[in-house]
């Protein structure tokens, strides 16, 4: 009979620089049940709606993160937005759609490239982050930001994008989905790689939707929920189809974000191809009142972002549930029954964001 | 993009959640918002692109019932209530009493 022992796993990961703990029950090399514990970086950001009004929380919503900093800014925004009813210009809406799948591709790249670390393809991850410093490139050029973007407000957005530098953005997502072709090869198809994703943590379909899972986590088990099919932004004006997988493997989380970035560059280039002229923002009149849930598609997943004013410049609560702490439940179900040397791995799927967790 | 707020009693969250899970919803979210002298809860939950948020108020001293034993997954939204606010939630299925976020001062947003 197989003794049981509890292994600390964490708040160090082997590749994440992000704070997560696991109390790994073991039976022998088999995880048998997983206790997640976080709060080791918690900010209490949202507490500051009361010494920040709701022009200035759009700056503090966009410092909940480093990668998910424009989509933080956006879901703040338009939940203001929805609240005071104010209709963004169409330019706005496009360009806010483009800076959107830009984030998803700097997010998914950096993913595949700890993911390649992890597996210890060092060249791969380089490679990844290479290709990455583009969408940062363009980030910077576009809103003078690599990082933190300060180009969402209430009403629009802050900076326009010429028409040359979006032609040239067409060429350079071209140059971008050359290179990810390449760089995609290894993960999708390499002998080492499968051995390490196929089969290894799966959700079923039930289980995703029972956890509440989120993203690209949820759609690799099958189920085709993708918030961005609501038409937010610009999403009803571009056509596309929410990625899936049916396996609910590691592999197929791999695969879906894969496809997400070349679905990324199809959004960008057919947002720049209708691109309308036009006014980027609005005058926005009077206080906030009332409340609204706003929902987002982040790269990570679903981000719900709830709202409520008073009819003062203060608002009364603003609060984020990012995809991290939804995917939580699903990552504890995945890692019961694997192999104590797969746990690094399946935490990585789930595409862990401890700093959106910890806002 | 519905946003509809249905406001039901703190006592008949569990009935409202049996409900919604035999419909095929899945939650979303659970949040806690300060007014004086209470709570204001709202528990988020969708099926495909629907949503539903049920809102209740909740008087300090008052407790309520964990909706963990019909969805597990809300382990971590109540004891997030708990640890920022000091909503008194009973019978959660995963308790870490307190110990999810190490604050420097408790309750930091009550």
């Amino acid at each position: 009979m197989s003794t049981r022992s509890v292994i600390p796993f964490g708040p160090q990961h082997p590749v994440l620089p992000e704070p997560i703990h696991l109390d790994l029950v073991m039976e022998d090399e088999k995880v048998v049940e997983a206790i997640p514990s976080i709060g080791f970086i918690h900010r209490g950001l949202e507490k500051l709606v009361d010494k920040k009004d709701f022009n200035e929380m759009v700056y503090v919503a966009e410092r909940i993160c480093g990668i998910c900093s424009l989509g933080h800014g956006l879901g703040y925004s338009e939940a203001v937005e929805h609240i005071m009813d104010i209709d963004v210009p169409s330019r706005a809406k496009y360009l806010r759609t483009i800076w959107s799948e830009l984030s998803r591709v700097h997010s998914h790249l950096l993913w595949l490239g700890l993911l390649a670390d992890a597996f210890g393809f060092e060249s791969l991850y380089m490679e990844c982050w290479r290709l990455r410093e583009e969408a940062l490139d363009m980030f910077e050029a576009s809103t003078g930001g690599r990082v933190i973007f300060s180009v969402m407000k209430v009403g629009g957005i802050r900076r326009d994008v010429s028409d040359e530098m979006l032609k040239d953005f067409y060429q350079r997502i071209n140059k971008m989905e050359e290179q990810l072709n390449t760089i995609a090869k290894p993960f999708l198809n390499d002998m080492a790689v499968q051995t390490r994703l196929r089969g290894v943590g799966v959700l079923t379909p039930e289980q995703a939707d029972a956890l509440g899972c989120a993203g690209p986590f949820l759609r690799a088990s099958g189920i085709a929920r993708d918030i961005r099919t609501t038409g937010y932004c610009a999403y009803g004006d571009v056509d596309f189809e929410p990625i899936i997988s049916t396996e609910g493997d590691s592999y197929a989380r791999t695969e879906c974000r894969i496809k997400e970035i070349f679905q990324a560059f199809d959004i960008i280039r057919q947002c720049i191809d209708k691109m309308p002229a036009g006014d980027i923002d609005v005058p926005v009149k009077g206080m906030p009142n009332g409340e609204y849930v706003m929902r987002i598609e982040q790269p990570r997943g679903e981000a719900i972002y709830y709202v409520k004013a008073n009819g003062s410049k203060f608002i009364d609560r603003m609060r984020v549930r990012t995809p991290t702490f939804a995917n939580l439940s699903g990552l504890v179900e995945t890692l019961k029954g694997c192999d104590l040397a797969d746990v690094p791995i399946l935490v990585l799927t789930i595409d862990p964001c401890i700093s959106c967790t910890e806002r | 993009m519905n946003t509809e707020f249905i406001n039901v009693n703190p006592e008949s969250i569990i009935d409202e959640s049996q409900k919604l899970k035999f419909a095929g919803y899945h939650l979303i979210q659970q949040c806690a918002t300060r007014v004086p002298d209470a709570y204001e809860l709202i528990y988020t939950f969708g099926k495909d692109l629907e949503m539903k948020n049920l809102k209740m108020t909740l008087p300090e001293d008052q407790e309520i019932s964990s909706i963990t034993s019909i969805y597990p997954c809300a382990f971590i939204y109540e004891n997030e209530m708990h640890d920022l606010f000091g909503v008194q939630i009973k019978m959660i299925n995963i308790d870490y009493e307190g110990k999810l976020y190490r604050t420097a001062i408790e309750t930091p947003f009550k």
